[in-house]
């Protein structure tokens, strides 16, 4: 047996820990700067973000009715409540508050990172090995980086068109065809790529945002996570049916 | 019947000062009744015959049931066995030739005190911080004076046997200690005597939990894998679902 008073000759005890008053007094935290609420507030945005990608995946899939319906759904959403408020308010309300989720995902989501980092100063040496998370749980930050990289692109190109060959001057239907045009193809990878970044992040995000507000339970968390990840694929997939269909001249 | 040969990399820390190394060892003759700990004190009795300094290491029971022992395993606390506190993994989970490394718990709110002896006293402040109730003292009440229905009793109990290990904190990739403290708050939140400070609870141990500089939870369901108790991922909701819902 071991000698602990041997073994542990220079075993003093931990005089920067004990009691371990935060050096510097840990910044008083609420209910939202807390972890548990910072990744509330990550689960309140990022549900916020998934009814717009809804709205927005079954938005485009009017592409499928021709130019017509597509232009005059893209103008439905500037003239929504018209003549009650001006051209564009709704619209321009859903933008802030689109604005405001991202903006707070993604600061919630850095802090939580940096604080993490700060929690494990020293790595294993042993390569760790991942016992339950996925490739999807795994991948929620970087891909996070991806998804915002490709939302710029996605609003330049789309939505102001100055990354578009229709310009901002072209119906919403002419900036979707030539966007996606074949000889764009690497437009289309891109997009392809971080369509597939969205519903990784959302195959974890969408069940672990219940488990965060508390709504999990062990009886629904498998049932849970079927369901996150039938629901991100099918979003993928509506997302990726519009510029495959332009790409391949189903749509033209 | 021979033992087993077996290389080992183990963390070597003089004290909480120094910067600590890997280091190699070689174990011959190892029998596959031993345990992690036994193999690991053969190796220590070698160590002292040679006039080196032994390995140092936690443990108390040996019998899986205080949580003193924690070390990773190959990069798994605990080591691979499931629900297996260190104790009690025997050496017949290795193979003759296997190289093992061995390191503590990292993470900055567990210091390393020595070798593979961290300091888990965040986990006592966590504690104190709300993970009691307030009784009438004197003496012991009635049994069933306070009914508990079967289901929370139960619950409760699975609760309870978390050892304050540390393994949930050793295998988050955030450092988060977040399986811990959500088993204290289930564990008192379902009973009945431990309704008066429930709210007050939740909002204390998270907050001591960040004070400490443990990382936030992102769901990644490492920590109840390598639970030695199989604390799981309910306790987590329910402690966001307290923490939210608190006054
Ligand atoms: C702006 C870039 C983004 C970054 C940096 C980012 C990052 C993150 C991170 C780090 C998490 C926590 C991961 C975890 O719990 O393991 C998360 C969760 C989540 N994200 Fe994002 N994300 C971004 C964009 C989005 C978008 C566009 C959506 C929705 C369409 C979204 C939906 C979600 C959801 C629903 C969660 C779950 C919240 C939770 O875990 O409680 N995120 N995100
Ligand atoms: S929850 Fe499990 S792993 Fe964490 S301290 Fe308790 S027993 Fe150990
Ligand atoms: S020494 Fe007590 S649990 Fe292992």
């Amino acid at each position: 047996m071991i000698d602990r008073g041997e073994a542990t000759d220079s075993v003093r005890p931990p005089a920067a820990h004990s009691p371990k008053k935060p050096t510097k007094p840990a910044a008083k935290t609420g209910r939202f700067t807390s972890t548990n609420g910072k990744k509330a507030v990550m689960a309140v945005t990022g549900a916020i973000m998934v009814l717009f990608l809804i709205g927005h995946v079954l938005g485009n899939l009017k592409v499928f009715s021709g130019a017509q319906s597509f232009n005059d759904y893209a103008e439905f959403l500037r003239t929504a409540g018209e003549p009650a408020v001006p051209r564009r308010t709704v619209l321009t309300l859903v933008e802030i508050v689109l604005v405001l989720a991202v903006g707070l995902h993604m600061w919630s989501a850095i802090s939580l990172a940096r604080r993490a980092a700060k929690a494990r100063p020293v790595k294993y040496a042993a390569k760790r090995k991942n016992q339950a998370g996925g490739y999807a749980t795994r991948t929620m930050r970087w891909g996070g980086v991806i998804i915002v990289l490709f939302l710029i692109w996605h609003l330049l190109d789309l939505t102001f068109g100055v990354a578009n060959p229709a310009g901002s001057a072209g119906l919403p239907y002419d900036r979707m065809v030539q966007g996606f045009a074949p000889e764009r193809w690497w437009v289309t990878l891109f997009y392809a790529v971080s369509l597939v970044m969205v519903g990784l992040h959302l195959r974890h995000g969408l069940w672990s945002a219940v488990q965060t507000l508390g709504l999990a339970s062990g009886r629904t968390r498998k049932g849970l996570q079927l369901a996150a990840a039938a629901f991100s694929l099918v979003l993928v997939i509506g997302f990726l049916a519009v510029p495959f269909a332009v790409m391949i001249g189903v749509v033209k | 019947m021979s033992g087993m040969n077996l290389t080992l990399r183990v963390w070597r820390q003089k004290g909480p000062d120094d910067e600590g190394r890997m280091a190699t060892y070689k174990v011959e003759d190892v029998s596959p009744d031993m345990s992690f700990l036994e193999m690991l004190d053969v190796l220590n009795d070698r160590l002292i015959v040679a006039g080196d300094e032994p390995i140092a290491f936690d443990h108390d029971c040996r019998e899986g049931i205080c949580g003193m022992c924690g070390m990773v395993i190959n990069g798994v606390a605990h080591g691979e066995q499931r629900a297996t506190t260190t104790c009690q993994l025997h050496m017949r989970h290795f193979k003759d030739g296997d190289t093992i490394t061995i390191e503590p718990w990292r993470a900055s709110a567990f210091p390393v005190v020595k070798d593979l002896v961290v300091d888990r006293s965040a986990f006592d402040r966590i504690i104190q911080a709300g993970g009691f109730i307030s009784v009438p003292a004197g003496s012991a009440p009635d049994a069933h004076s306070v009914p508990v229905p079967k289901d929370s009793a139960d619950a409760a109990f699975d609760a309870a046997t978390c050892i304050g290990c540390g393994a949930c904190v050793a295998a988050c990739p955030n450092g988060s200690a977040s399986l811990f403290t959500a088993a204290k708050i289930t564990h008192l939140g379902l009973l009945p005597q431990g309704q008066p400070e429930r709210d007050s609870r939740a909002k204390a141990m998270v907050e001591q939990m960040d004070a400490e500089g443990f990382g936030g939870c992102t769901n990644t369901g490492e920590c109840t894998v390598v639970c030695p108790k199989g604390i799981s991922l309910d306790a987590i909701a329910r402690m966001n679902r307290d923490y939210l819902s608190a006054k």
